[in-house]
């Protein structure tokens, strides 16, 4: 069974804003039945401010579908089409308190809608230029299509590089005979064969200041967030890959810590394009291990 | 009313005199039934009666043909590997499009490694190919593996009549029978089968216990390499409680088959009749007319299974579903694929798998919990509108991408 939140089953079990909306002048179709999941979101915009004054939604999918697109409908309405063009997957999944691994594509699939109904209400079209395969690293959310193409695109021929350019591998290590098969296909098609003891290409490295500067950047955007609910956060030091930080206020203590936590590492890896660790220093240090079940 | 177990095709639940008979193999009754002294030797007794009990409930002509195994994947890859490895000349293995990933994925490894795997189709009920299978039966063959029924539709193939087409043309016979040892009559000893997998856990008994049924005189060579233990053919201290265990749930199925396919069957078809006469746009998936008596495959279209399930849940019913998001792939279940069964019900099917606990009273809740789930799904669903799916889904809903 799948390890949902509460909010996601809460969702689920009673979503908000279900069904067709009458007036809509914005409608966005994303997935499909073949793909197992398929989301309608529906707009109610209002022409002079184009603040979308209701949002609605139709889905066949899973429990975390049906969800995602609750909490989508919810955390649109009210804004403004450009505020609205600015909600990331990421967003719709912190909403719900986090998603399974495996069910990322869903809040995926409910920003797409969103690009499509917004582009439908500006009379544009909208194409999805994301093709989805079979996951492979459950630990980041890492699917094939993104290694194939990644391998390619950067003439990639170890594990480690593919880690090191997608994240995936990084984490438990369970999908690297995944990663070994990608790349000896891919390899074959350039006319290489796939050599497990050969050395990474080192990746486009970062100079020290460099990375110091992005993760303080990163930090400063994250809080603001926090703030709004009475937290903080502060960085302590980075050792390596592993960057101390320290939760304030309402966040010390807080039973979300293990979450907010996740959430911060998360965005420090994508800023970053490498694998680290985010760990809570001072009272409430015990919390890393709860950082740690985020990554595995 | 208490939670409602719906899913004995994943595993049952250990019968209480089960666990009992295992409880002395934990304590006092410890030994390692290889020793000399008296520890070991009543163990070695307790070993022994189980294996006559397996024996009995297969109808196996020999008690050495029972080996001892931790579960029905290690028996289904002790079977297929030992068929290579004892006729190495051999490139070729047949077996079906549906079967457990437990054979599956072996064949599709093995495909890596440089041999060649015959996929053998089924139709729109899942019943086997048997020309293609025909077709495919050379002296190039190693094993042909079939399962006996099916763990998502209990349809069953006809492994009997299978194994003497193998028989006549030279060909090993490995049927994985994990599903159907102990809810169907079996007499091994009147048949060509040379290899069979059964697992403890579908019978009651616990889990990390199987059999591998090994036709005497069938050339073999372990997986497991070591002791002498099993004669050599799975080297490994024993899992005497699990085996004694084992016995006693063998015994048990064996006294209750009758019971199976009358009152079980009885409660899946009133089961089934009672869904379908409720739910529109449902159907059973599977060969209706030749399956396990206790299993019901329902597909509910234009809706998702994992969504069913979860609803069913919070109800107290637990079954389980062929959708893609069950198993966190994208794809439905490769039997239903294989099947033929179109994708706006295959993301929508759902297992019921009852077993000898369930009740007449648990069946009629079911029937009362299922029709208003699907419904309110429906309710959500793009493809539906009011009481029926839109006429033309494929165009009503116009995704910009797929």
């Amino acid at each position: 069974m799948w390890d949902y939140s509460e909010k996601v089953k809460e969702h689920f079990y009673n979503p908000r804003n279900a069904g067709p909306l009458d007036g809509a002048n914005g409608i966005g179709d994303v997935g499909s039945i073949s793909c197992g999941d398929a989301l309608r979101l529906m707009l109610k915009v209002d022409p002079d401010s184009e603040r979308i004054l209701d949002a609605h939604f139709q889905t066949f999918g899973c429990g975390s579908a049906i969800a995602s697109s609750s909490a989508l409908t919810e955390i649109v309405k009210g804004m403004t089409l450009d505020e609205a063009l600015g909600v990331s997957n990421q967003d719709i999944a912190d909403y719900l308190d986090g998603l399974p691994p495996e069910k990322m594509h869903c809040s995926v699939m409910g920003r797409e809608a969103l690009q499509a109904a917004v582009a439908n209400y500006r009379g544009e079209t909208w194409s999805d230029d994301h093709e989805e395969g079979a996951l492979v690293c459950k630990c980041f959310a890492i699917d094939a299509v993104l290694i194939e193409d990644t391998i390619r695109a950067n003439q990639l021929s170890t594990v480690e590089d593919v880690t090191n350019y997608t994240k995936a591998g990084g984490g438990c290590a369970a999908c690297h005979e995944g990663i070994e098969e990608i790349l000896a296909r891919v390899l074959a098609e350039r006319g290489e064969s796939f050599d497990p003891t050969a050395k990474a290409t080192p990746a486009p490295a970062m100079g020290n200041l460099a990375r110091i500067r992005k993760i303080e950047q990163t930090i400063e955007q994250i809080r603001p967030t926090l703030q709004r609910d009475r937290g903080d956060i502060e960085l302590i030091d980075v050792d390596g890959n592993k960057i101390f930080v320290s939760l304030k206020g309402a966040c010390s203590g807080c039973q979300m810590e293990a979450v907010t936590l996740g959430g911060v590492q998360q965005k420090l890896i994508e800023a970053l394009g490498e694998f680290v660790k985010v760990v809570p220093v001072g009272a409430h240090a015990h919390a890393r291990d709860g950082a740690c079940a985020t990554e595995a | 009313m208490g939670p409602i177990y719906l899913d004995n095709n994943a595993t049952t639940q250990c019968d209480p005199r089960v666990i009992e008979a295992m409880m002395p193999y934990f304590t006092e009754q410890f030994g390692n039934p290889s020793s000399m002294h008296s520890f070991g030797n009543k163990v070695g007794l307790a070993v022994k009666k189980a294996r006559a009990q397996v024996q009995t409930l297969i109808g196996a002509e020999h008690d050495s043909e029972v080996i001892f195994t931790s579960c029905g994947t290690e028996s289904d890859s002790t079977a297929i590997l030992s068929a290579l490895r004892a006729q190495p000349e051999r490139k070729e293995i047949i077996t079906s499009a549906v079967e457990h990933p437990a054979v599956l994925s072996l064949a599709e490894h093995l495909e890596k490694e440089g041999y060649t795997v015959h996929r053998v189709g089924v139709d729109g009920k899942g019943r086997i190919d048997l020309d293609d299978y025909r077709s495919k039966l050379s002296a190039n063959v190693a094993v042909a593996s079939f399962m006996w029924a099916n763990n998502e539709t209990g349809t069953i193939f006809p492994v009997e009549h299978m194994a003497e087409l193998a028989h006549e043309a030279g060909v090993m016979f490995h049927t994985d029978a994990v599903q159907a040892v102990g809810k169907l009559p079996i007499d091994l000893a009147s048949t060509k089968i040379d290899m069979l997998s059964l697992s403890g856990h579908k019978l009651h008994a616990p889990k990390g216990i199987g059999v591998l049924y090994l036709k005497r005189s069938t050339r073999f060579r372990p997986l497991l390499r070591g002791g002498h233990q099993e004669r050599g053919r799975r080297a490994g201290t024993e899992n005497v409680p699990a085996i004694v265990g084992l016995g006693l749930a063998a015994e048990l199925a064996l006294e209750h088959m009758a019971f199976e396919n009358t009152t079980v069957r009885r409660m899946r078809d009133q089961l089934q009749a009672g869904i379908l006469a409720q739910v529109p746009n449902a159907f059973a998936t599977g060969d209706v007319d030749s399956r396990l008596p206790n299993t019901a495959n329902i597909a509910f279209e234009y809706i998702e299974g994992e969504a069913i399930l979860l609803l069913l849940n919070k109800d107290g019913i637990a079954a389980s579903s062929g959708s893609a998001c069950t198993s966190g792939s994208l794809e439905p279940s490769h039997v239903m694929r294989a099947m033929g069964i179109p994708y706006t019900a295959a993301h929508g099917t759902v297992r019921f798998s009852l077993s000898r606990h369930t009740r007449d009273c648990e069946i009629e809740r079911v029937i009362q919990v299922v029709p208003p789930i699907v419904a309110r799904l429906r309710k959500l669903s793009p493809y539906w509108a009011g009481d029926k799916p839109l006429a033309e889904p494929d165009k009503a809903f116009a995704p910009s991408y797929a």
